[in-house]
Parts: C-alpha cells; structure tokens; sequence
C-alpha cells in the first residue's frame, strides 16, 4: 500500500485525471447519445441502458466510500450496505410522498402500505419528506448519524480489526430484521416503490433518466476528489499511519478514535449519496439492501479493483456489476456463484492489490529508480 | 309354588349372575328394571316437563339400561303407546324392543314417538354426561369428570356426587373430586368452610385451568373464602410463572447447545488461526447434507439401520468435512497468514462455491432428513415439555464440549494448537510446525462444524442455505466469548440463546432478536476482546 505514498503530491495523479476524464465524458456523452440520437442509430444508448449504467456508477461511488476506510485506515465494514440502503430508503421516503393521490389507495398523504395497514396518520419520521431539501438532507444524515453513533461507541472503546468487522455485520443485520417488520413504517419486506416522479418530473422519462445518470456520474467525481483530497492531507497521512499502526499513532500523541470517526461518517455519507441516486434510477428499495451478504460483496468490488487506490474501487465495482449482469442473464446464470467465488479467492490469492493496485507496481518497476534509492521499507508489521 | 314361578326365580337368579358376571349385559336384571319404571312411566306420558324429569332421574339411577334408553331418545327410537302407557325402544329394523330387557315385545301395540324439543335436548345432554360418569369404562369415566370440571355445570353436581361415592379407580375419583370442587366453588349457598376446601383442593392443581375456576369466586362469598381464593390464585401464578421462565430458559438451552455447537468450530479456527472462516456455515450445511446422502444409502441397503443413521453420520460427517477444511487450507488460506481480513474474503468466496455446488447437485428445495425413533417424542418434567430431539442435541452439544476440551488439554495437537494461539512466533521457535497445526485446526474446526450439521440436520430445513442462517450468530458466539477460550463460546452461547428466548416473549422473536444484536453491539464496546479475553502482550495490535 506504500504505493501512493511515493507519488507526487498533486491533487490528482495520472490515473485521477484519466479517471475524472472518463466519468466527466461519459456524465455527457451517454445522456446525449441516448437523447439526441434517433433509437435506430448503431450509437444510440436505450434508456434502460443508461439506468443500469447509472447504477454501476452509484455502486462505485460506494465502492469509493468503503475503499476510504478500508484501503486508507484499515475498516473493514460488513455492514457498508446499511448506510447505502438508509440513503436509498430516505429518498425513496421523498419518491413516496410525491406519489400523492396517483397511489392504488388515492390517500393525498399515507403511501399505499400505510393505507393498506389501516395507519390513520403518518408516523413522524416520515414527516417532511414531502420536502426535497429535507428529504435531501436526510440521505446525508440518517447515515451519517448513525455512522456517529456507531463509530463513536466502537471506535472509543478501541474495537479493531476482526471484532469491528463482525460487529458492522450484526449492525446491518439488524437493520435487515427491523426493516423487514411492518410495524416500522418503511414498507415491510416489499420496500418502497412504485415511484411516480422526482422534483416534477417523471422518473420514467427517458430525460429524467438521463439526468440522473448524469448526477450519478458528477456526484462519483465529486467523490473521488473529496476522497482524494482527503487521503492526500496531513489528515488522511494521519489515516494511513492508523491503518499501519494504530498503537504508535496513539502514542504519538493522535486521537486516533476521532480520525477514525470523522473518515468513517464522510464515507457513511457517500454510501448515502450513492443510494439516494441508486433508487430513483432502480425504481425500489427494499430490506434485502441491508443484507450482510450485499455488504461483503461491496468489499470484493474493492479488493477486486485494488484496496487503498481510489480508482480501483470505482473500476472494481463497474466491472465485477457488469460481469454480473452478463453471466446471470444468460446460460450461464447458474455458474455465476461459482464465478463470483472464484473471484474472491482468485483475487485474494494472486491479485491482492487489486488490478490498479497491480498496475501501480509494475509501472513502479518501470520507472527508473531515482538516484538515491532509499531502501525499501518493509511492510509495517505491528509487534504480535 | 307352580312350576311357572319355579322357572320364574330361577331365571331371575340366572339373570342376576349373568349381570353380575357381566356388567356389559344390560337388561338382563328385572331387579333394576323396577328401578327404571317411574321415569319410564313418566316418559310414557310424553310431557315435555316430565320427560326432563325422567332423564334427570334415568341419569342418577346408575342403571345400565339408563343410557341406551337416553341415546333412543335423542335418535327419535324412543316410543310410547298412548293406551298402555308403555315405552319401547324401535330397533332399526322397526321393532318393539323393551327398553330395559331388549327383548322383542310380542304384541306390539300402536305406538308413537316421544316428543322432543330443545330443552329435552339439553337435558339428554347433561343425562349423557351423567351417565359416561358411571360407565364401565374407566377411560370414559375420567373422561365425563374433566369434562364436567372444565363446563362446571351445576346441574352435574348431584350426578358427580352419586358417581363419586361409587367409584374406586383412584384416578378417576381425583379428577371427579376436582370437578366436584371446580363446581362447588362457584355454587350458591355453600358453607364456607366447604368452598375453602374446594379452593384448596382447586389450588393445589396448579395449572391455567385452575387458575380460571378459582377467578369464579363469587363476590358474595365470604371473605375468608375470598382470602383462601386469592392466595390459591397469587401461589399458582407464582408458580406458573417460574415453571414459564424454566420453559424458556430450557428453550434457551437448546438454542444455546445449538449455538455451540455451529460456533464451537469456529471458535478453534479463529482463535488458533485468528482467521474468520466464512465458510464454516457450509461445513455446518455439508454435514447436514452426509447425513441426509448417509439415511438414503441406509434407506437403501439396509432399512434396518435407519435409527443408527445419526450415529452411522457423526464420524462420517466429521471426516468429510474435516478433509474439505484440511483442503480449503491448504489450496488457499496457507497463503493468506498475516491477512486476516482477507481470508474472510476469500473463504466467503469458497462458501458461495460449495453452496452453489450443492444446489447443483441437490437441488435448490429442502432435502428430508428422518428422525430416528429415539429421537421423537416428547415427555413432560414437572410442567415442562421436553422434546427428545432437543434433548439429545443439548446432551450431544455438551458431549461435543467436552471432546474438544479434553482434546484441547491432553493431547499433543491440542497442546501445539494452545501454543499457536498464545503466540504464534513463539511457538514457531520452540519447533512447533505452525503450519501443520493450522491445517489440522482448520480440519478439526471444519470436522466439528460438520457434526454440528448432523445434529441441525434434525431441527432445521436441510437446504443449500442451512449455514447461511447460522454465520453470523455463530460469529456474534464467538466474539461475545472471547478468542482462544472455550469455555467462553460456552458461555457466549448459552448466554445469547438463553437471552433470545427470555426477551422473545416481552418483545416478539424479531425485535427480540434486533434486542440481542443491539446488546451484544453494546457489550463488544465494553468488552472489545469478548467475555473470556486472552491477557497479555500477544492481544495487543
């Protein structure tokens, strides 16, 4: 992981540029190719198209979200998923509202389940998710309070390594079976759908989908500089020296826990970010997002694309989604498990710095070797 | 004497031996059918009034013809000629029978149905009740005095009385003087001394039904009887509560000892290895499915086998599962030492492998497991209902326990195994094959997840998802306990199956189960290293 700690200290290296380049150019070119072309043009990109496309790229924005913390202080969350899902639930509250009278049950302001329960009133976390600023609000904050929460307990009280991961995992566990109760007022196991529109317009026009495709692709730049920026000052070094050793960063005189906290509530609000553009553009959010085996699969995006690189979150996650949605739609479908299992252990035993992280070394390796070539440091190996 | 009347004794000292030779034979004795004469002659009348009054005196006369001359009478066979004022049973072929004797009359005169309407009904109802108190049969018997306990209808009371003093089967006398009592209690113009009785003798039964006749108390009872009645009820709910909370707590045992024994494995590889095996569910799944390939091939070959199967599947499962782990160690986890996180990656990788391959080869749906003999049944201890089943399992989680301790204390590889986990390096130097102890850990914990299979293969569905529901509960066993101690998965595990089943009742299965997770989030704060922490230098980083 010393690899980007010997670049040079731009705000974004060779492959940021390249990356940004990319995810600018296509926020522009798949909305105008799929909207200014006529549908029997060879170039012209079907709307459903660039709602999966859309898709992966909120995926990637999460993948960017748990490489913060995995790749740079050493977290390895189980339950990344939860702050995605209660991202997507509070927009999918704010997609509910908007339904209004169009619902089965015509009720001006109860949601069709609530009706279907016989509720009398809205409860009052539903209340202002009639408002988009609100609603807006609350992607960032219902996960970013509970990473608070959460963070400030586990982190105070040094909860590190294995135990940190298991206990992320009975986090979204939870979550999972209190979602999937209907007496919690989100939907029960159906989830919220059945959208209509957003901020006016409706959610199924090929121009809303392009747009939101377009925001999805800013909002993963404006991520990955966030990210970058972050990990690239005095604060995100402090990260680092965490992940390699906590205890010496400690008794240098750091508050590790508050570092630890702050990067683990930026990430849960990215996470956030990117379920609130992943519901409007997948049309539901139900419980299942909140299922532990989601959350680990997040994490193999990331090892796949190279842990601590950024970039290689992203691509990780558009690439493993992508074979995903290659190999479960067709003969193959019943080998895809088989694939994606191979995967892990294929990438964790002969890739374990990812594909960027991979190319980074060889690319290291090509460089000449500058005159005074410090030794290499070993790998930080904390005493057992 | 003529000879006729001659004949006429001696058939009625035949007819009485044969009647005291069988009770069975109804009718035979003229004796008791001069018994029957006033409510027959009532019947005859065919007053609806007096027709109840004869059904209430045929069930009081405890005689053995009473009850077929009832059930005529509900069925519409009961007959009566308006000129003699005689009754008769009709048969189903149509003729006259006597309705005590039930010999065919033979100048049959013109007869005609005994009327009946609703209340008759009702009264050949509490007559037939009455009369099961007196039948033969002393199965029927206890049967007609809990009935009559549970209904506490005050008009049994004179035929619970009459069928008390005759009884002798000391069961059967129990359950009626409970009935007796259950109705006394609610009975006007009961001295007091007599309901305190009837509440005590009510009390001392203990159970929901009791609790309900003694809430029956009228309020114009006196007050000590009220007294009596309301600390029958206070010691009854008192003890209905502690045998409730044993019923969960031994519900919470055997979901604890199911707990254990899905984590026990773990426990071995993540505190040896510190590696977390996310495919130690599959193990689980795995032995559940040898035992399931092990019944067929019994069911096969040789049917006879079939309640041996489970014991035939232990040392099977253990060995499969055993090789599979040595297996996954050696292909994979070997290379992944110092990266703890990253073996959790990969060995979710192999899970989703061996779950699909078992999908492949099993199919997707659940696969019966049977139940030996001796594993079904259920038994009661005190108010409890234990299931064999979850007996064996608790019996078998704890022999499991066991094992692994003394293989852990005695021998030469649970002796390495300790050293590794104490402190790797070290054990390392003093010439301990780091290696070859990691293998036979990841085998023996992957062994044991098998057997745990086994014995879930009797309790759950067997499906391709059977580990997947076990993983993170085993985990939460695991780092609620502390690493590199058993004695805390012990703890851990009955601690969190004990917890799930007393919170369930107060807050529902899933919120009980949110509860759990939520306090053992809380406790992994206080304690960041579980229950049973290791001390020393070694734990830190």
């Amino acid at each position: 992981m010393s690899t980007l700690d010997t670049r040079p200290p731009a705000l974004l290296g060779t492959s940021g540029q390249i990356f940004l380049a990319i995810t600018l150019g296509v926020a522009v070119l798949v909305p105008a190719l799929n909207l200014l072309l006529p549908p029997d043009s060879p170039f012209y990109i079907p709307t459903y198209v660039v709602s999966l496309l859309g898709k992966y790229l909120t995926y990637a924005l999460l993948a960017l979200s748990v490489d913060l913390i995995w790749g740079y202080v050493g977290i390895l969350s189980l339950g990344h998923g939860a702050f995605f899902a209660l991202g997507g639930y509070a927009m999918g509250m704010y997609l509910m509202r908007q339904i209004g009278t169009r619902g089965v049950y015509g009720d001006p302001v109860l949601p069709d389940f609530m009706v279907f329960l016989n509720w009398k009133e809205l409860p009052w976390f539903w209340w202002g998710f009639d408002m988009f600023p609100y609603a807006a609000l609350m992607v960032l904050f219902a996960p970013g309070v509970l990473a608070l929460v959460f963070g400030w307990f586990a982190f105070r009280s040094r909860v590190t390594g294995v135990y940190l991961s298991i206990i992320t995992q009975a986090m979204t566990f939870a979550l999972l079976l209190a979602f999937f109760r209907n007496d919690m007022g989100f939907g029960g196991n159906n989830g919220l759908t059945d959208f209509k529109d957003i901020l006016g317009f409706n959610i199924q026009s090929d121009g809303t989908r392009a747009t939101l495709f377009a925001l999805s692709a800013l909002a993963l730049a404006g991520g990955y500089v966030l990210c970058r920026f972050l990990v690239r000052s005095h604060f995100g070094k402090v990260l680092v020296a965490i992940r390699d050793a906590e205890t010496r960063v400690r008794f240098t005189g750091y508050r590790a826990e508050n570092y630890k906290l702050v990067a683990f509530v930026v990430s849960a609000m990215l996470a956030g970010i990117a379920g609130a553009l992943y519901v409007p553009q997948v049309g539901i959010i139900n419980p299942s997002e909140f299922s532990p085996a989601n959350s680990i699969e997040i994490i193999v995006w990331v090892a796949v694309g190279g842990r601590g690189t950024l970039v290689g979150a992203a691509l990780g996650a558009v690439l493993v989604n992508y074979a995903k949605t290659y190999f479960t739609s067709g003969l193959l479908a019943p080998y895809w498990l088989f694939m994606l299992g191979g995967l892990f252990v294929a990438v964790t035993l002969f890739l374990p710095k990812g594909i960027v992280g991979t190319f980074y070394e060889w690319r290291e390796k090509r460089r000449p070797p500058p005159d005074e070539a410090a030794p290499p440091l070993a790998e930080p190996r904390p005493a057992e | 004497m003529t000879t006729i009347a001659r004949f006429r004794s001696f058939c009625c000292a035949l007819a009485f031996l044969l009647s005291v030779a069988s009770f069975c034979l109804p009718g035979a004795d003229r004796a008791q059918a001069q018994d029957l004469s006033g409510p027959l002659g009532q019947i005859a009348t065919d007053n609806y009034g007096n027709t109840e009054a004869a059904l209430g005196e045929l069930a009081l006369s405890g005689s053995p013809a009473a009850a077929g001359i009832v059930s005529a009478l509900a069925d519409g066979n009961l007959v009566f000629s308006p000129s003699t004022r005689q009754v008769f049973i009709r048969n189903a072929a149509g003729a006259l029978l006597d309705p005590v004797t039930l010999q065919p009359v033979a100048d049959a005169p013109a007869v005609k149905p005994v009327r009946v309407n609703n209340r008759i009904r009702r009264a050949i109802e509490a007559a037939n009740g009455a009369l099961s108190l007196v039948s033969p049969d002393a199965a029927k018997r206890l049967d007609a005095a809990q009935a009559v306990g549970r209904s506490r209808d005050e008009a049994a009371l004179p035929a619970l009385e009459t069928a008390l003093a005759k009884e002798t089967d000391p069961r059967v006398k129990t359950a009626m003087t409970l009935a007796r009592a259950s109705i006394v209690i609610a009975k006007e113009g009961i001295t007091p001394a007599e309901r305190i009785a009837a509440v005590e003798l009510v009390g001392a039964e203990g159970n929901q039904d009791a609790l309900a006749i003694l809430r029956s108390v009228p309020d114009s009872a006196a007050p000590e009887v009220k007294q009596a009645a309301a600390d029958a009820i206070a010691g009854i709910e008192r003890n209905l509560a502690i045998w409730g909370a044993a019923q969960n707590v031994w519900y919470g045992v055997s979901l604890g000892s199911v707990l254990l024994l899905a984590a026990i494995g773990l426990a071995i590889t993540f505190g040896v290895m510190g590696v977390i095996n996310m495919a130690h569910g599959e193990m689980v799944m795995l032995g559940a499915y040898t035992t399931f390939v092990v019944q067929e091939l019994i069911r096969t070959y040789n049917p006879a086998l079939f309640d041996a199967s489970l014991l035939i599947a232990i040392p099977v499962a253990f060995l499969f599962t055993g090789l599979i782990g040595v297996l996954i160690e050696r292909t994979v986890i070997r290379f992944l030492y110092g990266r703890a996180l990253e073996t959790l990656l990969a060995t979710w990788g192999i899970s989703l492998i061996i779950q699909q391959a078992i999908r492949t080869a099993f199919g997707p749906t659940n696969r019966e497991v049977g139940a030996p003999s001796w594993m079904s049944g259920t038994f009661d201890l005190g108010h409890l209902a234990i299931t064999y089943g979850r007996l064996w399992i608790v019996i078998f989680a704890f022999l499991v326990f066991v094992a692994l301790l003394g293989v852990l204390r005695l021998t030469r590889i649970g002796l390495e195994m300790r050293a590794v986990t104490q402190n790797r390096r070290m054990a390392a130097s003093m010439g301990i094959r780091t290696n070859w102890v990691d293998a036979m850990t990841f085998g023996l914990g992957s062994g044991i997840a098998g057997i745990a299979g086994v014995a879930l293969s009797q309790i759950d569905n067997v499906s391709p998802n059977l580990g997947q529901s076990y993983i993170i509960d085993s985990f939460l066993v695991v780092v609620f306990g502390g690493v590199g101690n058993l004695w805390g998965t012990l703890v851990g595990a009955m601690s969190l199956g004990i917890a799930n089943k007393l919170l369930e009742p107060y807050a529902g299965a899933v919120l009980g189960k949110i509860a759990l997770l939520v306090i053992v989030i809380l406790f992994i704060q206080k304690r960041p290293r579980g229950l049973f922490a290791l001390k020393g230098r070694a734990i830190e980083s």
